[in-house]
């Protein structure tokens, strides 16, 4: 379990104007500038949730995580891992964490994978057969097989991310924390990796926190979204109670031939093409069922799809509204 | 224990396969181990035999510190803790059920040890074809037993000013201020660019008590000859305490440092 009570931190940021002479005046004095990171944040995460940890650049998302690993201490408030604070009890604490930073690599850049597994085998004091039985079971479930004896420079990013999922989750940790673990993937390969993400939860109850700001990833596996912004949460709930915070709307769009349907009362014309037609309605004024039949009742339907706000609208609805 | 010999086998393993590199540093130690003994040669020459060495002991002492040279290297063999630190990947050594210390000082090690054992063969061989008096001396075993361990005592204290001068690092950002005192110093007081014994009397009873005394001044002195019996043992004894003392300084202002050490970004 994961739990956050009123942590802060603060950062001092160096300033300086552009130019020369400024540059030339901040070799005697500096001018700084503080920025709060953390501003009395708490939350509560369970054993085996998922929770997705949204929020712009700069919010304090990587700060977040920081102090969860260990890697930061926080001015004030306190954080309990596990039973464990971070930063006071480092060594023991991380034992029991994986960390997968997507911007950085954990690999050893010039030898094979199998090299620097190894070298985590030994920097957890893993059993050699406990390793092995885990080696396997994550080369089968990301098909690593193939890359072990590759160097780590020769590895494209998606094959290479795949290596730092395994790579942190060698020694069973009871919390995992990836941290843009898609950011550049291909499809596939992020499909992939949230796949795995998903399995790894379903077979060992492993707590994941996830950190991104592609919202399908949010939408694939988050039983529960964490919104901060400027330093704060802002919203804590599933991502259908987001989305009810932002907007009830339904989104239907309709494909036909003949004639194009007039819209009805209740219903938003978004969008019209040939042969296409896009509205918007609130259910609790014009239920969706009523709204198809009066459709199908002027033309021909080849082609209905009903679907609300996404992810995507969400973020950017809540983001607006906060001023984040 | 077991963590810090493998991060040292996969730093010997990561050093061990650059091959231009080393064919390039063999040449280059030759060369230079070749201008600097004509250099010392000139001066013998001229000064006329009142020296604290003699030209054999001084051409056995460049000799060895060539051969030796990166294992004694103090300021530039760690480019991935440089760049760990710059570009923030040290966040994933924190991460580690180890002390970032430990991590680092094996790391440091291995980063000297390794380069050396595949480039000092080659020169050592050269040295010992040599006509005289350009030859590297052959010592007996005792004084060979000594220079060993006093090499491997270099290696550590070496190691141990690196490390701090890696903690500098977090304070910062760019460490080539750091590398630059740090080069001129080190190099003058450790005996790299001339032998202790060359300096004036008075200088050279203080700086044979410094750290960077301890570092390659000591092994290369024994081998040569110049320092033997009880004052090598003393010497080496300076090592030990150095190491102590330096190793001691670097756990404390690493604890010190990572309480406030901030990873910036992503």
């Amino acid at each position: 379990m994961i739990e956050f009570q009123k942590v802060c931190k603060t950062y001092r940021v160096a300033k300086r104007q552009a130019g020369f002479r400024n540059a030339v005046k901040s070799l005697f004095s500096r001018e700084y500038e503080t920025v709060q990171a953390l501003d009395n944040v708490s939350f509560r995460i369970a054993d085996g949730e998922i929770i997705g940890y949204i929020g712009p650049n700069g919010a304090g998302k990587s700060t977040t995580v920081k102090v969860m690993c260990g890697i930061l201490t926080p001015d004030s408030g306190n954080c309990l891992v596990n039973g464990k604070i971070p930063w006071k009890e480092r060594a023991s604490h991380v034992k029991d964490i994986g960390v997968v930073f997507g911007q950085r690599s954990q690999l050893w850049w010039d030898v094979p994978v199998i090299d620097s597994f190894e070298l985590l085998r030994d920097m957890y004091k893993m059993e050699e057969r406990r390793y092995r039985r885990n080696l396997e079971e994550l080369a089968r479930l990301l098909e690593l097989s193939e890359l072990l004896k590759t160097p780590a420079r020769n590895l494209s990013l998606g094959q290479r991310m795949r290596c730092e999922i395994a790579a942190s989750l060698l020694h069973e940790p009871k919390v995992l924390f990836l941290d843009e673990p898609t950011i550049g993937l291909d499809a596939v390969s992020k499909i992939a990796v949230r796949q795995f993400v998903k399995k790894i939860k379903e077979e060992k109850h492993t707590t994941v926190v996830l950190t991104t700001h592609d919202m399908m990833d949010i939408e694939a596996l988050a039983d529960r979204v964490l919104l901060i912004g400027h330093g704060r949460i802002l919203l804590d709930g599933t991502l259908e109670e987001l989305k009810r915070h932002t907007s009830t709307e339904k989104i239907i769009t309709i494909k036909y031939t003949g004639s194009m349907p007039a819209v009805s009362g209740g219903m938003e014309l978004r969008e019209a093409k040939e042969n296409q037609l896009t509205v918007a309605l609130d259910p609790a004024i014009l239920p969706v069922s009523v709204a198809i039949a009066s459709l199908a009742s002027q033309t021909e339907l080849l082609d209905v799809s009903v679907t609300d706000i996404s992810a995507e609208e969400v973020v950017a609805a809540l983001y607006k509204e906060y001023q984040i | 224990m077991k963590s810090y010999l493998s991060l040292f086998r996969i730093r010997m393993i990561n050093g061990l396969q650059y091959r231009a590199v080393a064919l390039g540093a063999i040449l280059t130690r030759f060369c230079w181990a070749f201008m600097e003994i004509l250099a010392f040669l000139a001066l013998h020459r001229s000064g006329g035999g009142s020296f604290a060495m003699t030209f054999s002991q001084t051409a056995s002492y460049i000799w060895i510190q060539q051969a030796f040279i990166l294992m004694y290297n103090v300021i530039d063999g760690d480019p991935e803790i440089e760049a760990s630190i710059n570009d923030g990947s040290v966040a994933y050594e924190l991460v580690r059920p180890m002390s970032l210390y430990g991590n680092w000082f094996t790391q440091c090690l291995a980063n000297r040890f390794a380069p050396t054992a595949i480039n000092c063969l080659p020169v050592l061989v050269i040295a010992l074809c040599m006509p005289e008096p350009y030859r590297l001396r052959v010592p007996g075993a005792a004084d060979a037993a000594l220079f060993l361990v006093s090499t491997a005592l270099a290696l550590a204290v070496s190691g141990a000013i690196a490390v701090l001068m890696h903690i500098t690092m977090f304070y910062t950002t760019s460490q080539r201020g750091v590398k630059i005192i740090g080069r001129a110093v080190v190099g003058f007081f450790a005996g790299s660019l001339i032998p202790l014994p060359y300096f004036p009397e008075g200088l050279r009873r203080v700086v044979q008590f410094l750290p960077f005394a301890a570092t390659q001044s000591t092994p290369l002195l024994i081998y040569s000859g110049s320092l033997a019996g009880r004052d090598a043992v003393c010497a080496m004894g300076l090592q030990v305490f150095w190491l102590a003392v330096l190793a001691g300084m670097g756990c404390w202002v690493m604890g010190k440092t990572l309480k406030r050490v901030v990873v910036q970004g992503g």
